[in-house]
């Protein structure tokens, strides 16, 4: 690692002016996917914004046909929470796999949607759900949040403090984690709102997150993994690797979406 | 049996360190002043230096000295060495290239050793590592084994212009082509043994440490073998003379062969402790063990079987070219060549086996002995052969491989081996029965209701253990013998120190030597202390690996336990006033027969150092005996592993579903700690079959290089194994025992790559068989699972 | 440099730390407690899990400075007046280890998913909790027995 300026604000204002005062700081939510960056030196902010100790950042409530998560919640709170687990049941299972039970001790959703990892859990949640990410400054529709890997629509300076959760009528997640990372390869997030349905893909492409038009035409038609049979999405601009070429997770996808489906009906 | 003798599931003796966080390993140990070492590297495959610019990074802050491959030529330490003399089939030596600990000239792998940065903190010396600046002269690399051979490829070392190391045969050819000249069918395959990268999960570690006052060194290490470390650094890299040269290898977690080696990084920090005049450390991180540690396996391999009408095999011929790496590692030589081809055999009586084996350079990490060790590469073989020849010939596997199964003992093989017992047959009958394999196409066809695949493997290997007789190995190339030394101190009141010469990491001899002693000399394992992994305490030893702790190392114990029981009675003859040869020993107990006089062990210890009543005799005071003991044949483990797996063929997901595994491993000291082997081993082999792959990319950056690419089995990727054992005594052993550090790792992939194949309908799939190539591979075989 | 407090093992511990230091390296270098080990550079091994504050944390990847005013309970912890915790035991009864590098954070692992899932665990969430947490010497065979047994152990134990 190399060497940084530590800081612990106490309000999200003062974590505000922190980051305007020191070039090239970064914040520090959970720490899971930096930590490890700057581990390999392959980050190098001049100094780090802890928001451990900012007071009212994490906590879960249900506001109306919304569920709101802080920024600053653990995804092991998020699974574990009675609240998520009855109205968003998709999303406290989605939080339960997230990584394992350690890094879910530290990891939060703020973290996980600011990085916008293209092989992150909660992107695909926040999409397929229509969530809208809250900051200090604005309100964020997802459509709009997620802009390619690495890329969302926060500005310099802006800081997430949560993300609400419209309540959907039928959502389930579906994961085909990397052999040997564990992070998504693939993963659907299928949510069905009224008529309403959105797909959302994570891991599969260099573009990040996105949503899967075909998918979501064919269970508009009718809300059924048969729907699926044989649609699929164009994987020109998927990831190729040694675990899995673009033709592969361009499969993963539509089988995934399938099993998603099937876990939303409760089968 | 006694509770804590040989045979009885004794509970380690050493666990209660490690669960209690007090394990030793070498990066918990710290010397005063210590200072700490970061290594440059190559981040490139093949690149001469042309100069290398360190004046930014030695002003850097905290830095102590930096030190390159000049300084080492200076200061003349020697090169890293090969042990191990291959002949090639002209009788030419092997061309071993030059291997400096830090590069002289030119580096010829990603992660090649280039300077070390000796700093006051770690950060410090890492941060100076990125302030060297090295000028490259960038040179096209050698990576893919086919290619490196042929005319016109880069040249990675001058001593062998066409990159081969060897071109090494074993065997009979004109008696093989004989074979296959008469067969009635004969069956080929092309197979890759895919490149392992062995992963103990303690990293490697070293500190050196210089005592100006006596001029004498002591490097603390992550070694499987301290002895052959201080015999290497002495003799050969010229460090200090052994008696100037401590190593201590203190709890060292996991090795599977990866710390036999004697590596660039100890070697440099050994050096520089005396150049800096305080201690050094370094400890590896992840990153520098996936780049720098000997890799394991990595062959391409043709082999042809040829039968008769009936299915019996007459012959085999095999056409292998193993990768190397870019160095000849400590023991790299040899794995490829006499702990292969000798093993291509297997279970069967083959009459003609022709081998050749070319070994060859190319642009990556030195590869070397990985737990097995050649082995599981021959079993890959012949087990994968085997399978395919019976699906052929629409024979059952397991019917066809009892149709060629060594029946008669002892037996020789047409390749070195002479197979000293066994019965193949027993583990066969044992484990077909405990896999309830007259069930499995039932299980079949409710898989196949359910959309998958299932598919069931054998693998019914052998491997040659307990290495090795020195005479034998020496004759064929091996630069040192191969016994082991034990030493038993008894001290005054009875308690037992037993130096062995052997290492564990992992293994449990604490528990296993002590049970040995304890069944001996009758008393409690309590009372016994193992010593090993220190070169001051234990005079040699040759070292844990190849599965000869057991076979060898206790041995030696044994035959120095019968020492100091003869001594004993000599004491004891004196002390009860009777003649010697009317003292019997039994359960701890001297006694004079006929008699009820008799003295506990301890009593007679005590004797022995009083010497009161043989003071003035020939008989000296004092029980302290050692043993050397040179094995006399190889031992041979062997079983039946059977893998039975499904596969779902719309994601190429493979979920083991059933292991058994029938072993013979001769007499078992702790049945738990041998279930406990079989499990790891097992484990290790699905790993290579389903997970596991170094890979490099064209330009000879290694792609796996972290956690995140290289795929290590998880709790959640495998099952409980069915595991149990048949049981022929080592005849060439006063334990009767044949090891079992390996087995599984041995018999494992082609168990499963059988499985898979067997579930797909055809043979086309490489090891690992991810999810994405047993899908690529099932989208041939769906269309069956839907027509059946 | 910054200044950290906080308890480790029952005892509190204050220093002056330079930002970046890791809490591992905080418990090995700083207060010499050496059972805590670093398998990876990637936060995927679990040799170096630790308790914050009551949770399994890979100390690996918490700077120790983010644990000021913080519980931590590290594997030298979890025995009490010289009695071996329930896991610690059930791990040398069922031979759960073998070079046990692996081991101080597979039984910190283990139990913390006690702690968050009770005393009966079958294998299959047994197999998919310990996914942080790798070990190349036993094939897990005997640490899944490990964890089941100690569990169990662990409904009579305090």
């Amino acid at each position: 690692m190399y060497a940084f300026a530590y800081h612990r604000p106490g309000t999200v204002r003062q974590a505000q002016s922190a980051l305007h005062k020191h070039e090239d700081s970064k914040l520090l939510a959970g720490g899971q996917t930096l930590i490890p960056t700057m581990k390999q030196r392959l980050a190098s902010p001049s100094a780090l914004i802890d928001l451990g100790h900012v007071a009212g950042l994490a906590g879960i409530e249900k506001k109306g046909r919304n569920i709101v998560i802080g920024a600053m919640t653990r995804h092991a709170d998020v699974a574990s929470s009675a609240v998520v687990q009855e109205h968003l049941p998709a999303l406290a299972d989605l939080a339960a796999h997230i990584g394992d039970p350690a890094v879910r001790h530290r990891g939060t959703i703020g973290g996980s949607l600011a990085n916008n990892d293209p092989s992150a859990d909660y992107p695909a949640a926040a999409l397929a759900l229509g969530a809208t990410i809250i900051t200090n400054k604005r309100k964020i529709a997802a459509d709009d949040y997620f802009q390619g890997m690495f890329t969302t629509a926060l500005e310099e300076g802006e800081i997430i403090t949560k993300v609400s959760f419209p309540m959907p009528s039928k959502a389930a997640y579906a994961k085909f984690p990397n052999p040997a990372s564990r992070y998504a390869m693939v993963g659907v997030f299928v949510a069905k709102k009224g008529s309403d349905v959105r797909v959302a893909v994570t891991g599969a492409s260099n573009d990040g997150v996105f949503r899967a038009a075909p998918l979501e035409a064919a269970l508009h038609t009718k809300f059924n993994a048969k729907s699926l049979e044989g649609v699929s999405v164009d994987h020109t601009s998927f990831i190729s690797d040694i675990h899995g070429s673009a033709d592969y997770r361009g499969n993963l996808v539509t089988v995934m979406a399938k099993r998603a489906v099937l876990k939303a009906q409760g089968k | 049996m006694s509770a804590t003798g040989i045979g009885a599931p004794v509970r380690r003796k050493e666990d209660f360190r490690f669960i209690t966080g007090k394990g030793q390993y070498t990066d918990d140990i710290n010397r005063p002043g210590q200072t700490y070492a970061a290594f440059l590297r190559s981040p490139h495959a093949h690149a001469t230096i042309k100069k290398i610019d360190l004046s930014a990074a030695r002003a850097s802050e905290g830095v102590l000295a930096i030190l390159t491959g000049d300084d080492l030529a200076a200061d003349k330490v020697g090169g890293l060495i090969c042990g191990w003399m291959i002949h090639s089939k002209d009788g030419s030596p092997m061309k071993a290239g030059a291997h400096p600990a830090l590069a002289q000239g030119k580096v010829r792998y990603v992660g090649d050793h280039i300077a070390v940065v000796v700093a006051e903190t770690l950060a410090q010396a890492r941060d100076a590592v990125e302030k060297i600046h090295v000028d490259y002269e960038v040179l096209a690399p050698v990576v893919a084994l086919d290619q490196a051979t042929k005319s016109g490829a880069p040249v990675i070392h001058d001593v062998a212009p066409n990159n081969q190391v060897y071109d090494w045969h074993l065997g009979d050819k004109a008696a093989a082509d004989g074979a296959f000249a008469k067969a009635h069918h004969v069956t080929k395959i092309d197979l890759v043994n895919n490149r392992l990268i062995p992963n103990a999960m303690e990293p490697r570690a070293a500190i050196g440490d210089y005592d100006s006052g006596n001029d004498a060194f002591t490097l603390y290490t992550t070694s499987q073998n301290p002895h052959v470390a201080r015999l290497v650094l002495s003799a050969f890299i010229g460090i200090a003379p052994e008696h100037k040269l401590r190593v201590i290898a203190p709890d060292v977690g996991g090795g599977f062969g990866s710390k036999i080696f004697i590596y660039a990084e100890e070697t440099v920090c050994v050096w520089a402790a005396k150049k800096v005049g305080r201690p050094v450390k370094w400890t590896g991180d992840r990153t520098e063990a996936f780049l720098a540690d000997a890799h394991g396996r990595d062959h391409v391999t043709h082999a042809e079987m040829a039968l008769d009408e009936k299915g019996k095999i007459l012959g085999l011929r095999v056409k292998t070219k193993a990768n190397l790496g870019a160095y000849l590692s400590t023991f790299s030589s040899c794995v490829p060549t006499y702990l292969y081809a000798p093993l291509l055999s297997g279970q069967y009586n083959i009459p003609a086996i022709y081998v050749e084996v070319e070994g060859i350079y190319t642009n990556t990490a030195p590869v070397d002995a990985y737990r097995g060790a050649g082995r599981p590469e021959a079993t890959f073989v012949i087990e994968r052969i085997v399978e395919i020849a019976a699906r052929e010939l629409g024979q059952d596997p397991a019917e066809f491989r009892r149709k060629n199964f060594v029946t008669s003992f002892p037996h020789q093989t047409p390749v070195i081996m002479a197979y000293d017992t066994g019965d193949y047959g027993a583990s066969l009958d044992k484990a077909l029965e405990l896999a309830d394999y007259k069930n499995f196409q039932k299980r079949k066809k409710e898989s196949a209701k359910n959309g998958l695949l299932r598919g069931i493997g054998f693998s019914a290997y052998i491997e040659a253990c307990g290495i090795a007789p020195s005479a034998a190995v020496g004759s064929l190339g091996a630069g040192v013998g191969l016994w082991e030394s034990a030493e038993v101190r008894v001290n005054p009141v009875g308690t037992v120190e037993v130096l062995t010469g052997s290492h564990s990491h992992g293994q449990g001899h604490e528990t296993t030597f002590a049970q040995l002693v304890s069944d001996r000399l009758g008393i409690s394992i309590d009372q016994v202390a193992i010593v090993h992994g220190d070169t001051d305490k234990v005079q040699f030893g040759m070292g844990t690996y190849g599965s000869r702790s057991g076979a060898v190392g206790m041995s030696a114990i044994s035959k120095a336990l019968d020492k100091v029981v003869a001594k004993a009675k000599k004491v004891a003859a004196y002390a009860l006033e009777a003649s010697e040869g009317d003292i019997e020993f039994k359960d701890g107990r001297f006694s004079v027969a006929g008699t009820d006089k008799s003295l506990a062990f301890g009593e007679v210890a005590l004797q022995a150092y009083i010497a009161h009543k043989f003071s003035g005799q020939e008989l000296e005071p004092g029980l302290k005996e050692g043993a050397f003991y040179d094995p006399t044949n190889f031992t041979f483990p062997s079983g039946v592993h059977i893998c039975e797996l499904e596969i779902d063929p719309d994601t190429g997901v493979t979920t083991i579903e059933r292991w058994t595994a029938v072993d013979d491993f001769g007499n078992i000291i702790n049945p738990m700690i041998v279930e406990g082997q079989v499990h790891g081993g097992i484990a290790q082999g699905v790993g290579q079959a389903l997970y596991e792959g170094a890979h490099y990319d064209a330009n000879g950056q290694l792609v796996t290089a972290s956690y995140m690419d290289y795929c290590m089995p998880r709790a959640d990727d495998l099952p409980s194994f069915v595991i149990d054992t048949t049981l022929t005594p080592c005849p060439s052993n006063p334990l009767g025992i044949k090891g079992c550090g390996e087995a599984g790792a041995i018999a494992a992939p082609p168990a499963v790559i059988n499985a898979i194949t067997d579930a797909l309908g055809h043979e086309d799939i490489a090891m690992p068989a991810s999810p994405q190539a047993v899908w690529r591979a099932a989208q041939k075989s769906v269309h069956k699972l839907a027509a059946e | 440099m910054v200044s950290v407090s906080m308890t480790v093992n029952g005892k509190a511990v204050s220093a002056k730390i330079d930002p970046r230091t890791l809490l591992v390296q905080f418990l090995r270098e700083n207060l010499l407690l050496t059972g805590t080990h670093v398998g990876c550079d990637t936060s995927q091994c679990g040799a170096c899990v630790v308790h914050v504050d009551g949770l399994a944390v890979k100390s690996c990847t918490t700077l120790a400075v983010a644990c000021d005013g913080s519980t931590v309970t590290t594997i030298e912890g979890l025995a009490h007046d010289g009695a071996l915790h329930p896991m610690q035991e059930a791990f040398r009864e069922h031979h759960g280890l073998q070079c046990g590098f692996c081991t101080p954070g597979m039984i910190m692992t283990a139990v913390d998913l006690v702690n968050r899932k009770g005393h009966t665990l079958d294998e299959h969430t047994i197999r998919e909790e310990l996914e942080g947490n790798i070990c190349r010497c036993t094939g897990y065979h005997n640490i899944v027995k490990s964890v089941a047994a100690g569990a169990q152990a662990m409904a009579g134990h305090k």
